[in-house]
């Protein structure tokens, strides 16, 4: 038997929200970047169910390009994570407020 | 020769421009020579052009020489050109000819002075102002002149500006003339959108009566007149007069007495040809000239200052002019301009020798027996005071004499006011005269005047009073009774064609006319001589009614000057500083308070912003699936 393709969406909507839940609540830099690639890949499953659903293989091809853009993000954030951890020997978010109005 | 006419005012234009210049390399007393070479080629410029323009045939004695169009818009065509007639060239004559007296002069009054350039070159831009208000073919070209001698009196009334007095005496005569140059512009605005033209010859030769008719006519000629008693100093603005005053004397000779003042009544004449058709507009100039004739002489009765006299006693004589133009005898009123401009510069010259050799008094009360010390000048002043005072034969009796006739002509009441005044004015003369020259030595200030006595001036302060008395004494033959065709009114018939002089007044009337003219102005000296030859105080005469000349000032400070400066606080303290500085200040403090509100939602937390960008997403959201739902 094969899995109706809503539960896919649902089960992606549930991952996005416990991913920006995730991002709103937690202090740790790192693990706020784990929820953003689990928001991410919330968003890949949506692709891939809506490919297999309308039979077009566009969301599939799309899924690359988010893969690769947060591969470099990755880079780029942890790059960031590493230099704030040399200068303050910490990676809590809330550290990083000097830009307060 | 009439070419020469272009000479009048470009000579003193030049020597304006040298002495603006070059005046300070010139320096004392170069610079004054200048400036008087400068207006005594006028002169002889303006001899040359009168020469050539009498040898003319009367009917053609008028020429217009075109130097370029100054603005041409459309319709309106003003050129720079000047207007070569009788009446310009009788204005040109005196204008230049007392001018370069003045200049002369001032070249001895002004020695020493720390600004001594600066005056001549004051002087000849005034003198091309003048000629080129007196030569201007259309009426622009003429503002252009009026407003360049209103400013040049305003320098020369606050030529000793470090003075309180003097500064503001400009101020004020400035701020009277713009009431006057109002009237004058909407004149000319009126003129113009009626007959298409300011050009006076053009304009006159329009059939103006189906142009303008009675009604804009007379509304053209009163606003004229404002502009007239503005420049002249006649009621309702003959205030600022007396305070011109605060200038150096040779000024108050040559400016506010011979020549500007009499620009008012010079444009009178020029517009003659619309008074002609202003009917009862004409009654309303007669009666405001009658009336500051009056009102001046009652107050130069009872002034200390020995230039204020003169100063209310020209207001007087210009009131004679300006009812003279009300009467329709404009030959009269350019016949007393002629006299008064002689022994009027006289007098102002004269007493500017008495306070040259005082030392700067001017007060009347302590001045007396200078005709020991100044003999020259004492023997000059006696032919100034009895032309003025218009006893026969000097130039006062007939030129005043003229005014009177055709007053009597046009209302006796108006020949009462006259000759009323007329005998004040020889009271007040006789007053001044006796007071400053005869009596009592009251300048006697030991530790003052022990090492400067009074002493006459230098010749060329004497040699101008001289010329100017035997003008004084001898000006008459210009335009004498028994031979008005020949003279005067005979070469002014081209210009005022329609004044017919004294047509309808019988010569035995005339001659009992000039008889009463004679007695008064006996009388009056009389009167003067007995009052005054040996006394110095009387209260009741020098009352403070007239000594605070009838409280016009004050009248004028109540009615205008408070309100206006309570309005002037008014719009400092509530509109500037409330209303405007409260909008301009009030919007800095909303941005302010806004910006100080707005500040706390910036906190720097990262998941502050992505709270906001949740709950935006789902306020979308929400609002995109209530559209799509219910």
């Amino acid at each position: 038997m094969s899995l109706n393709g809503y539960w896919y969406l649902i089960l992606a909507a549930v991952l996005f929200c416990i991913g920006a839940l995730g991002v709103l609540v937690r202090r740790n830099v790192l693990v706020m970047f784990m929820c953003i690639e689990l928001m991410l890949n919330a968003a890949n499953l949506t692709f891939v169910t809506f490919s297999r659903m309308l039979g077009d293989i566009g969301g599939q091809v799309l899924v690359f390009f988010v893969l690769v853009v947060a591969a470099a993000e990755v880079v780029v954030g942890l790059g960031i994570v590493v230099a704030i951890f040399r200068r303050r020997a910490s990676t809590t978010a809330d550290d990083l407020h000097i830009l307060k109005g | 020769m009439v070419h020469a006419a272009f000479l009048m005012p470009l000579l003193p234009l030049v020597g304006f421009v040298v002495l603006a210049f070059g005046g300070r390399r010139l320096g004392d007393p170069l610079a004054g020579w200048v400036g008087t070479a400068a207006v005594t080629g006028s002169f002889v410029a303006a001899c040359v052009t009168i020469a050539g323009l009498a040898g003319m045939a009367e009917h053609s004695r008028h020429f217009t020489q075109t130097y370029f169009t100054w603005i041409p818009v459309g319709g309106l065509q003003v050129k720079a050109a000047i207007l070569v007639d009788p009446l310009s060239m009788t204005m040109c004559m005196f204008v230049t000819g007392v001018s370069a007296l003045i200049h002369l002069y001032s070249i001895g009054y002004m020695k020493g002075d720390g600004d001594y350039p600066k005056f001549f070159v004051y002087l000849n831009l005034f003198v091309f102002s003048m000629l080129v208000l007196v030569l201007a073919n259309n009426l622009l070209l003429t503002f252009v002149g009026w407003e360049g001698v209103g400013l040049c009196s305003y320098w020369l009334i606050a030529y000793w500006f470090d003075r309180d007095t003097a500064a503001s005496a400009g101020k004020k005569a400035f701020l009277y003339n713009r009431v006057g140059d109002a009237g004058f512009l909407v004149a000319m605005f009126l003129i113009f959108s009626k007959t298409g033209t300011l050009t006076y010859r053009t304009l006159f030769a329009l059939p103006l009566h189906h142009l303008l008719g009675p009604g804009a006519a007379a509304a053209a000629v009163l606003l004229l007149f404002l502009g007239a008693t503005g420049k002249s100093a006649q009621i309702p603005l003959f205030n600022w007069l007396p305070d011109a005053m605060e200038g150096p004397t040779p000024v108050s000779a040559l400016i506010h007495a011979a020549t500007m003042v009499t620009a008012g009544v010079y444009l009178m004449a020029r517009v003659a040809p619309l008074l002609e058709l202003s009917g009862d507009a004409r009654l309303v100039i007669a009666v405001i000239g009658g009336a500051t004739a009056f009102v001046a002489a009652t107050i130069a009765c009872a002034q200390q200052d020995i230039k204020k006299v003169l100063a209310f006693s020209t207001v007087s004589q210009i009131g004679y002019m300006v009812l003279a133009v009300g009467c329709r005898a404009y030959v009269a009123a350019i016949f007393l301009m002629v006299a008064h401009a002689f022994y009027k510069g006289l007098l102002f010259l004269g007493a500017g020798s008495v306070i040259h050799g005082l030392g700067g008094e001017q007060d009347l009360k302590r001045m007396g027996a200078l005709r020991r010390f100044m003999p020259l000048t004492f023997a000059t002043y006696i032919f100034a005071w009895l032309a003025i005072a218009g006893v026969p034969p000097f130039d006062g009796f007939w030129a005043k004499g003229d005014v009177l006739d055709n007053a009597w002509a046009a209302h006796p009441a108006l020949w009462g006011l006259g000759v009323l005044t007329a005998l004040l004015t020889a009271y007040y003369m006789s007053r001044l005269f006796f007071l400053a020259f005869t009596g009592r030595a009251r300048w006697d200030d030991p530790a003052q005047r022990a090492h400067h006595p009074p002493h006459e001036s230098p010749w060329v302060m004497t040699l101008p009073l001289v010329v100017l008395a035997v003008a004084a004494a001898a000006g008459f033959v210009i335009d004498l009774p028994w031979a008005h065709h020949d003279s005067l009114v005979g070469w002014l018939a081209p210009v005022f064609a329609h004044d017919l002089y004294q047509a309808h007044q019988a010569t035995p009337t005339q001659v009992a006319l000039g008889v009463v003219d004679a007695v008064v102005a006996v009388l009056g000296v009389g009167i003067g001589w007995a009052l005054w030859r040996n006394r110095t105080e009387r209260p009741l005469l020098e009352n403070r009614f007239l000594q605070r000349v009838w409280f016009w000032d004050d009248a004028y400070d109540t009615l205008f000057g408070r309100p206006g400066q309570a309005m002037a606080r008014f719009a400092a303290v509530v509109v500037d500083g409330r209303l405007i500085d409260g909008a301009v200040n009030g919007a800095a403090a909303l941005v302010r308070a806004t910006g100080s509100g707005v500040r706390r939602l910036q906190t720097g937390y990262v998941r502050n912003y992505a709270l906001g960008i949740a709950v935006g997403v789902v306020a979308v959201i929400a609002f995109m699936a209530s559209r799509t739902w219910i």
